[in-house]
């Protein structure tokens, strides 16, 4: 990728000129470092496994802290506590609504953003930028402000509107970045052709714009699913699975909320594997056939 | 003519649900703040910016506290992060999106699980300290939950692959022949990499500095989970004030200057930087 102009290196091995000890020092020090490595990302995941084995724990009280042996008790029982499945329901539902919105109206803008010259780009992009950088909590809370303002009740509505506002700057981000890969040329050659605009939009443009528009809805999806300040200002009563979760917090969190978080984490695992898997073999294929 | 304005057209619906929905909020809620009243009363817009002074006079220690630990989780995941980063863009060989991968797990718990899983995992007689104190290494009154060092401990879990990610990206754009160059020039290792790696690294420092400082020193639920009552941190005033007390001017104008002083900071920050490189570097 790189189209620096560097001096053509000399053809030195890199072992050659020196004597054996930086090389070994270098050795050493990559091996200290791949363990520290090591050990951060063991850190990281602790409370992952912490999750998924307290979701198996079978525990009798109300405070799942004690680890009392294996049970498939809260898998069967998932659904026992009606106030913590509707709060999951409405995270996917809403997390399934804002993301078609959300990478329909972000798409929009980060291919306007990438492919023309637009007036006003400055102003817009200052917009993103303040929207990506903001504290949170100044979204949630000046949004309950205008609604506030306006004497519009929170609840479903309030939390979509909110989620498909913060989403749609991080779809255009992430789709603007894929055009940098766009080259208007290739649209060009295509009506050279013969091709209408529709069947360029279709064969050229679209496969282009496709990773990055994948990419943005699961970062879209994973981002509303997850979502707990601005959730929180503009939810009224309505309740989510991080904020039933929160609410949890203080009088004991139940092992149901470890097998929904598993489940939830699980699948979001494998979409994102599948997703490179797929990439993988259209890129394969596609090297293929030259 | 069709052409010309087709650009305008797709920008437009995304474009008026961020007006409508994040640029006049922004507003709403600074007009918010300087109203007067309470909730039995009614509100009042009366323009009185006694609000600010009173907010900052009755809440600064948690303002202080919230911009300390936000600097303190920045510096940490600074420290944490570089030498992973670094290992990953120049060790990781085939496996480096595997590594990154593995970074980006906890994205796949939900926030406030894995927050409630380390108020877990330190609880005062939890499966460590509980092990550690029959095995009489720690005294029976040793306790990290409700301190300080829980808090940022929290903060600095939830935010370091937000540091890690901009500085190997940086890394990984540097070109290898530069540190070639250099070495055939006879540089050490230790100048290639203070002359050449690190200069080269910074953006994606900064770029990190927001993604951490920013969501680390207004967050509130660290706090509340692992720091109990003596933590409070200025989020936790904003949320007690809106949701609770609704007391909705005063807690806009905690909003506003909390708002104000981060987005100061940001900008004073990518202006002294170049504003685009700190912008692109962020939103990659």
């Amino acid at each position: 990728m790189s189209t620096s102009v560097a001096p053509t290196p000399l053809p030195l091995s890199d072992e050659a000129p020196h004597d054996v000890s930086p090389a070994r020092r270098e050795r050493t020090g990559g091996r200290l470092l791949r363990v520290y490595t090591a050990v951060v990302i063991a850190w990281l995941s602790l409370p992952i496994i912490v999750m998924i084995l307290f979701g198996f724990n079978d525990t009798t009280s109300r405070f799942n802290f004690v680890w009392q042996g294996w049970t498939l008790h809260w898998y069967r029982d998932l659904f026992q506590i009606p106030d913590l499945t509707d709060s999951l329901v409405n995270s996917l539902t809403i997390a399934t609504l804002t993301t078609i919105a959300a990478t329909i109206l972000g798409t929009m803008i980060g291919f306007a953003m990438g492919k023309y010259r637009v007036r006003g780009r400055a102003v817009l992009d200052l917009v993103l930028f303040a929207n990506v950088a903001a504290p949170e909590i100044a979204l949630g809370t000046g949004l309950l402000s205008l609604f506030l303002s306006l004497g519009i009740p929170r609840g479903y509505l309030t939390i979509l509107i909110a989620h498909i506002m913060f989403d749609i700057v991080y779809v255009a981000i992430t789709v603007r970045a894929r055009m940098s890969a766009y080259d208007r040329s290739l649209e060009e050659a295509s009506e050279d052709l013969g091709a209408g605009p529709f069947t360029t939009f279709r064969l050229v443009t679209l496969p282009i714009l496709l990773p990055g528009v994948i990419a943005g809805a699961l970062l879209a999806f994973a981002l509303s699913i997850d979502d707990f300040v601005i959730t929180e200002f503009n939810a009224g009563t309505t309740q989510t699975f991080p904020l039933w979760v929160y609410g949890s917090s203080r009088v004991g969190t139940p092992p149901q909320v470890n097998v929904m978080g598993t489940l939830v984490f699980a699948f979001g695992v494998l979409l994102v594997l599948g997703n490179v898997w797929l990439m993988r073999r259209a890129r394969r294929s596609a090297a293929g056939a030259h | 003519m069709r052409r010309r304005l087709a650009p305008y057209a797709l920008i437009l619906p995304g474009g008026l649900w961020l007006a409508v929905f994040f640029v006049v909020p922004m507003l709403a809620m600074v007009s918010v703040s300087l109203q007067s009243g309470d909730l039995s009363q009614g509100f009042r817009q009366t323009f009185d910016i006694g609000n600010y002074s009173d907010m900052v006079s009755t809440y600064h220690t948690q303002l202080v506290r919230s911009l300390v630990y936000g600097l303190l989780t920045t510096v940490i995941t600074i420290a944490l992060a570089y030498p992973m980063a670094y290992w990953i863009a120049f060790y990781g060989g085939r496996h480096k999106s595997t590594y990154l991968f593995l970074i980006l797990l906890p994205f796949f718990v939900t926030f406030v699980i894995r927050t409630i899983a380390w108020q877990f995992l330190l609880a005062d007689n939890g499966i460590v300290l509980g092990h550690l104190k029959s095995w009489g290494l720690l005294p029976e009154r040793f306790h990290i939950l409700a301190t300080g060092y829980a808090v940022v401990g929290g903060l600095v879990y939830n935010f370091l692959p937000f540091m890690v990610l901009p500085i190997y990206v940086a890394l990984e754009r540097i070109d290898r022949q530069f540190l070639e160059a250099a070495s055939d020039l006879f540089a050490s290792r230790s100048q290639v990499f203070l002359r050449i790696v690190l200069p080269l690294s910074l953006p994606g420092v900064f770029a990190g500095v927001i993604l951490t400082f920013v969501p680390a020193s207004s967050d509130y639920v660290n706090a509340t989970i692992l720091g109990g009552t003596g933590q409070v941190m200025i989020g936790n005033i904003i949320e007690t004030l809106y949701l609770t007390n609704s007391q909705y001017p005063q807690a806009a104008a905690l909003s506003s200057i909390l708002l104000g002083a981060l987005l100061l900071g940001i900008f004073g920050y990518a202006k002294a930087l170049g504003t685009r490189d700190v912008m692109d570097a962020t939103a990659a």
